[in-house]
């Protein structure tokens, strides 16, 4: 075992538990920038680990007619998730594990954790689960799609499905703007939006059981299952915002060759450009209604013709390139 | 089979009361007529209510109106929803809460008794009236919602996301409130009817002292019912500004919310500061009026209107660019203008579908009757709708707040060394959601023997469940919130 791969390991590992230690940060900031343009004070930014914390220690109450899978859902979710967000490359390109970080197997994860989540919204057998596991497949059919069409584009553009691989090839070359590539950052920000139950799609502030997606569904969760699965959608919000980030803003992110001070360097730089988006996020929130239900798809349709459009245009660019 | 009898060929040429009602003891022959006028649209049933040995229906013509008596035999009389189904719920109301016994009534399940009155417990099953279809499946909401709001009960039958039909069941918040107020002093009585329905309560007490002013013959100082307008229009401020600002919210527009709470608040505050409570509680009584309003009171009031000016104004710019918003409102939720008319639905709800009514224009009220001020409709009916006349009488209501404040004049504001009396009384008052029906009735000692209280709320709440109808269910609270109908007066 050399010092390198020490080293290596312990990169890899800063960054599974970074994103860990940032999710309820990012959530903090985006509620505090909804509450301060609401002209309230808000809850203390570290207000994310305290509501973890309070939901850990309190008791799990579980519906009788709950399955195993109502119980299991949580834990798997949660690792799903952590295992996903871990992935997407945050301060660093060429880590330990940037083999798997492979944008499609970024979209078979977070899809597996999706239908459990579905699965455990039903189980109980309440009406509102039912709705909003309904709901939530109706969103996920068009924006799956939309995301795969994303990845795609960025694949062909940078030559490879890894992150980090496409990640690189940013660095590399910055001014490359391309409409390929514009037309796939409105797409991805509609599925990030869609996938993270923000407004315009969701309302993750709602109290109104008739109007709830994802909320809907974790109705019937308490104690450490919903503190699980909260951190979860904490944790999906720093995926989706370090994808962004990694793919349309990776400058200051530490090439795989850098030492310890590049890789500092990069962490700093994440975190400020995590934090800036989640102030986005709020103030994005904030100035715009939610849809109806039904326009849902027209909405994130969009997000699947941009993706269609996207890889269309970066075919045949490159065929008059070439 | 009588026919249909208008009420204006019944009543014409006869004197009104003190109140403006004409009363007339009627026939079940008669009275059967004047239900099929109510369903052919020649008057506006406004209630049915029983009183003693009698039922009686309050009718709205024109410009008349009239309390029409019909003696019961055995507990027993001709059903008016047999004939008008907007009088279905009260009747069902009226066999729950007097045990009276509306021969006909297409649906006698109880209405405010859930089985839970001592001495008359039941095992309170309900029977949803059935649907079927294939694909249909039942949502239930509440009594207990998330939200902090009353409490009422929503089935839901939906198809996916569209709503097929939707039932109500209330009566969560029932009181007992006429039994509460039989025997009762007009002081006690008049707190009481202050809390039928808390968020109206200066038009209710209003209701009342001027249906006790009507049955004892009592004058009110002039100065008195500029104060009782004030009052009521600011109720009537604050309440449309805080609902516009929750329907926005229910669409996610938070910001909206937070403006409209703070300009509420702000009106609280200077409700508090003039009057001495916050929503004008016990200010309004038999009589006049409890509090003066002094003339540094006038200028908070008149701040507090540029103040209110200035916020609407930036409500409405906000609501007119934001398509996101609008998106959600027009064509949500729609009432049929004929559905408004059928169940002559008061206040906002009748108004956005194209019901000219208000108590205050069209059976004028002192000091309404010296009033200038616009009676606005729109036609769509839908929440976009509702909304758009709240704002349309957020407009009027500060023109008339500035009126009334010029026209005080210094003097007494309630009258003193008044006599009791037996003697009967009712009003119709314009409350922020609609026109407040209130029937007194006094004993010798000029203590309450009956009262009757018929909110907005009960020919609006049927009009939620076919507003919503093809609708989606995730648009259910956006639709409520634009009917903002009351829980607590209608269970009374």
């Amino acid at each position: 075992m050399t010092a390198e791969f020490v080293i290596q390991l312990l990169a890899q590992g800063t960054q599974m538990f970074m994103v860990l230690l940032v999710a309820p940060l990012a959530v903090g900031v985006v509620r505090r920038v909804k509450a301060l343009l609401m002209r309230r004070q808000g809850a203390p930014l570290l207000q994310g680990y305290r509501d973890l914390s309070k939901l850990l220690h309190k008791e799990s109450v579980v519906a009788d007619s709950a399955s195993w899978l109502f119980r299991a859902a949580p834990s798997l979710i949660f690792a799903l998730t952590w295992v996903a967000a871990a992935l997407v490359p945050s301060f660093a390109s060429g880590l330990m594990f940037n083999w798997a970080a492979d944008v499609v197997a970024l979209v078979a994860l977070l899809g597996a954790a999706r239908a459990l989540l579905a699965l455990a919204g039903m189980d109980v057998g309440t009406s509102f689960g039912g709705l909003g596991s309904s709901r939530e497949m109706m969103i996920a059919t068009l924006a799956e799609p939309a995301m795969m069409l994303i990845v795609l584009t960025l694949a062909l553009a940078a030559g490879t499905t890894r992150l980090a691989g496409v990640a690189d090839f940013f660095i590399a070359e910055p001014l490359a703007v391309r409409v390929s590539l514009a037309l796939s950052l409105i797409a991805l920000i509609i599925v990030a939006l869609a996938e993270n139950a923000r407004i315009p799609v969701d309302n993750p502030t709602t109290h109104l059981e008739l109007t709830m997606v994802h909320e809907a569904m974790i109705l019937e969760y308490s104690g450490r299952h919903l503190a699980l699965i909260e951190a979860a959608s904490y944790l999906k919000l720093v995926l989706y915002l370090s994808l962004l980030i990694c793919l349309f803003a990776p400058f200051g992110m530490a090439p795989a060759t850098a030492g310890l001070g590049g890789w500092a360097i990069g962490l700093v730089a994440w975190v400020a450009k995590l934090l800036f988006g989640a102030a986005l996020l709020g103030v994005w929130e904030v100035s715009i209604a939610k849809m109806r239900v039904f326009r849902l798809p027209n909405f994130v349709g969009v997000a699947f013709v941009f993706g269609f459009l996207a890889i269309l245009l970066a075919f045949l660019s490159r065929g008059v390139v070439e | 089979m009588s026919a249909a009898t208008p009420l204006n060929d019944l009543i014409a040429g006869r004197a009104p009361d003190r109140d403006g009602y004409v009363r007339l003891d009627v026939t079940p022959d008669l009275w059967e007529s004047l239900a099929r006028g109510c369903a052919a649209g020649l008057h506006d049933l406004s209630s049915v209510w029983a009183d003693g040995g009698k039922v009686r229906m309050a009718l709205n013509g024109d410009r008349q109106r009239a309390i029409v008596s019909l003696q019961t035999e055995d507990g027993a009389y001709p059903s008016v929803a047999a004939l008008h189904a907007p009088a279905m719920r009260l009747e069902r109301a009226l066999r729950d809460l007097y045990g009276v016994r509306p021969l006909g009534l297409p649906d006698e399940r109880p209405w405010l008794d859930h089985g839970r009155w001592p001495g008359r417990e039941s095992d309170g099953r309900y029977a949803f009236l059935p649907v079927e279809g294939e694909g249909l499946h039942q949502i239930p909401v509440g009594p207990v919602h998330a939200g902090i709001i009353e409490p009422g009960h929503f089935r839901f039958t939906a198809n996916g996301e569209t709503v097929v039909r939707l039932e109500e069941r209330l009566g969560y918040v029932h009181k007992g409130v006429h039994l509460l107020l039989a025997g009762a002093d007009l002081e006690h009585g008049a707190r009481i009817v202050g809390r039928i329905s808390g968020d109206s309560t200066v038009a209710y007490a209003w209701a009342f002292a001027s249906a006790v002013e009507a049955a004892l013959g009592w004058s009110v100082p002039p100065r008195a019912l500029l104060l009782r307008a004030i009052m009521a229009e600011l109720e009537r401020l604050s309440h449309h500004i805080s609902d516009v600002g929750a329907i926005c919210n229910d669409a996610s527009v938070i910001t909206m919310n937070a403006r409209c709470m703070l300009q509420r608040e702000d009106m609280l505050t200077v409700a508090k500061a003039c009057f001495g409570h916050r929503m004008m509680m016990d200010r309004v009584v038999p009589g006049g009026v409890a509090v003066d309003l002094s003339s540094d009171g006038v200028g908070r009031i008149r701040s507090l209107l540029a103040r209110l000016e200035a916020t609407r104004a930036e409500i409405l710019r906000v609501y007119d660019s934001m398509p996101s918003l609008q998106d959600r409102t027009v064509t949500t939720g729609i009432v049929r203008p004929e559905l408004a008319q059928q169940f002559a639905a008061g206040g906002y709800v009748g108004r956005a579908s194209g019901r000219a009514f208000d108590a205050r224009k069209t059976f004028a009220y002192a000091p309404y009757d010296r009033l200038d001020f616009d009676l606005k409709t729109r036609g769509t009916g839908d929440v976009d709708a509702r909304l758009l006349v709240r704002m349309d009488e957020i407009v009027e209501s500060l023109k008339l707040v500035g009126v009334l404040l010029d026209r005080l004049e210094p003097g007494a504001i309630r009258s003193t060394a008044l006599s009791l009396q037996a003697g009967e009384g009712a009003a119709l008052i314009e409350a922020f959601r609609g026109d407040v029906f209130m029937d007194v009735r006094l004993d010798e000692a000029g203590r309450i023997a009956h009262v009757h209280a018929r909110d907005a709320s009960w020919f609006q709440w049927p009009l939620l469940e076919a507003a919503i109808e093809g609708n989606i269910v995730a648009d259910f609270p956006l639709c409520n919130k634009s009917f903002n109908c009351s829980y607590s007066g209608h269970d009374l």
